[in-house]
């Protein structure tokens, strides 16, 4: 018993922690007692504790639970797009470009070495500031600067894994090319793709929010921690609520998935770095 | 070594030209710069006439020959709101920057590399458990949180420190404990489990068989031999470290690079958005250089002569 509270402790809390903010997100319609975009300027910067908002409210009266909780649905779900549009782009290119070492992989690392030599959060605030904002746009944006990092591991990984026996074997016994990419060789890099994905998620919705913090990104009034976090910043005087909810709620978010990372990580393959 | 250094700044050239390319188009793509910076009512010739004027009617490609011309003599033109060279401007802030990131990389040091330790040498003790739990805790609080619950604190409620601009040493607290914060956290846990893997090499055993105090064991042999991934990593956060510096300067009002390049961004104010690519990738792939330099101090084994 001690023995899997030490090996599993933290995976057992950042699960519960993540468990929560999903419950948070997927519940928010049933949680929230008001709409988080509906204004009330007579119970404007009410502090929290006050009957019918338990977190208080904002500058135009909005109830800040419900603002917490359906920000926990844009941070998610912004997330888990970014995670599964970087990992299929970047792991099939980081595939491909292992299995056939051709010119196209050469060129490919060397647009990854340039793109790592260069800060996550700028990189995709540079994109975003271009491309333009909203709730697709900042998707796309985090999405074009993360994916270098699966391509990375992914292509390192198949190299080593070509080598193995099992994969001469399948291609002795003449299976297709497709075939063995997908159904050999991939199965064998898994388990990376799912610790860079667990690392990634965390990373993805810390980005999102300062972004968002810097004016770019999601915009008001759709609520999300980030642009909240923002206004929050002409309040500070006078309502320290509005900023230190959604900034919670965001570290928490962010403190449970990373531990589900690391447990991940230990259990899949203690060696690996990013 | 001159066939070595001879590739690294090929690389280096070969990095900066990429980035800022791809900046270049990414720019064009991204719609008129023009249209923002004149009003409303503007007829239609007078903005041709200012297009014309700023060279954006000219195909794409003759734009960009321009562009890549005028960028190896330093001069990426003139920033559209401050009327002012735009590489000048953003060196002029440079300093700045440089300043808050020193800081905050030598308070990295000097929190992270004693809590990595002490955690590793007195492992499962209630010190590891402290230092690494608010490690986790540090990696997950983002730093622009951290700020404004600071500012609140220490400015807002005690009254202590200013809320942000430059000044004396007090404007450098908040802004470098910010910056510090997640990068800290994250080589405290690299530097514990560096320490921890090299404790268990041999020459450590060896170094305790011949008596040595343990003291001396830890800090001359063990903990130089766990630096590779440490200076490894305080390289490449080095770069993210200027990263972090854009959201932290614009919490705090500091007037660096940071902040000049999220205006610009923000009034897409181009020219000072290709000067100011152009000054972080210098600066990141020379930090690189640095890095890969101080390898060969640290182990003789991976300098450039001894591989050839």
């Amino acid at each position: 018993m001690r023995k899997f509270v030490g090996r599993h402790g933290r995976g057992v809390l950042g699960l519960a922690i993540a468990g929560l903010a999903v419950l948070a997100a997927l519940g928010a319609p049933w949680l929230a007692a008001h709409d988080p975009v509906q204004s009330d300027f007579a119970a404007g910067l009410k502090p929290p504790g006050t009957p019918g908002h338990p977190l208080g409210t904002d500058q135009l009266g909005r109830d800040l639970l419900a603002r917490v909780l359906y920000g926990t649905r844009v941070a998610l779900f912004i997330g888990l797009c970014c995670v599964l549009l970087t990992a299929v782009v970047g792991g099939l290119l980081g595939l491909l470009a292992g299995y056939f070492e051709g010119w196209g992989g050469t060129v490919l690392m060397r647009v990854v070495d340039v793109q790592l030599s260069f800060p996550f959060i700028l990189l995709a605030l540079t994109i975003n500031a271009i491309v333009g904002l909203g709730l697709r746009n900042i998707i796309v944006s985090l999405s074009a600067a993360g994916w270098v990092v699966y391509a990375r591991v992914v292509r390192g990984e198949v190299l080593s894994v070509k080598q193995r026996d099992f994969v001469h074997a399948a291609q002795a016994l003449g299976l297709g090319r497709a075939r063995l990419l997908f159904r050999h060789v991939l199965p064998n890099v898994a388990p990376s793709i799912i610790i860079v994905a667990s690392l990634q998620f965390a990373q993805f919705i810390v980005a999102e929010a300062a972004i968002s913090f810097l004016g770019f990104g999601v915009q008001p009034p759709t609520p999300a921690w980030g642009s909240m976090l923002s206004e929050s910043r002409d309040y500070l005087y006078v309502a320290w609520w509005l900023a230190a909810f959604p900034g919670a709620a965001l570290a928490l978010t962010a403190l449970g998935i990373n531990l589900v990372g690391d447990w991940l990580r230990d259990v899949l393959d203690p060696k690996f770095r990013v | 070594m001159r066939a070595y250094l001879l590739s690294r700044l090929g690389q280096t050239i070969l990095v900066v030209f990429l980035s800022l390319t791809a900046v270049f188009f990414l720019v064009r793509l991204g719609g008129d710069p023009v249209l923002l910076f004149l009003p409303m009512d503007i007829q239609a010739k007078d903005l041709n006439e200012f297009r014309e004027r700023l060279g954006f009617n000219d195909p794409l490609a003759v734009q960009y020959g321009r562009f890549v011309g005028r960028a190896l003599h330093g001069d990426f033109g003139e920033s559209l709101r401050y009327k002012q060279d735009a590489l000048g401007l953003v060196l002029e802030r440079l300093p700045a920057t440089l300043w808050l990131a020193v800081a905050a990389l030598l308070l990295t040091f000097c929190v992270a590399v004693p809590v990595g330790v002490l955690s590793a040498v007195r492992r499962g003790s209630l010190w590891d458990f402290l230092g690494m739990g608010g490690a986790v805790l540090g990696q997950a609080v983002p730093g622009f949180w951290l700020g404004l619950m600071m500012i609140y604190l220490f400015s807002v409620r005690l009254g202590w420190l200013p809320t942000g601009g430059t000044g004396g040493p007090l404007h450098f607290v908040m802004p470098c404990v910010v910056l510090a914060s997640f990068y800290a956290a994250r080589m405290a846990r690299l530097t514990r489990s560096s320490v921890l893997d090299t404790l268990n090499e041999e020459f450590v055993l060896t170094a305790r068989a011949k008596g040595l105090a343990e003291r001396v064991v830890i800090a001359k042999h063990a903990l130089k031999n766990s630096a590779i991934p440490i200076v490894t990593l305080a390289g490449l956060d080095t770069g993210q470290l200027l990263g972090g510096a854009v959201i932290t300067e614009t919490i705090f009002a500091w007037p660096g690079i940071g902040r000049l390049t999220v205006q610009a961004l923000l009034n897409r104010d181009f020219p000072v958005v290709l000067a100011a690519v152009f000054i972080f990738s210098v600066t990141y792939t020379l930090i690189n250089f640095v890095v890969d330099l101080l390898y060969g101090w640290l182990d003789p084994r991976t300098r450039a002569g001894a591989r050839a």
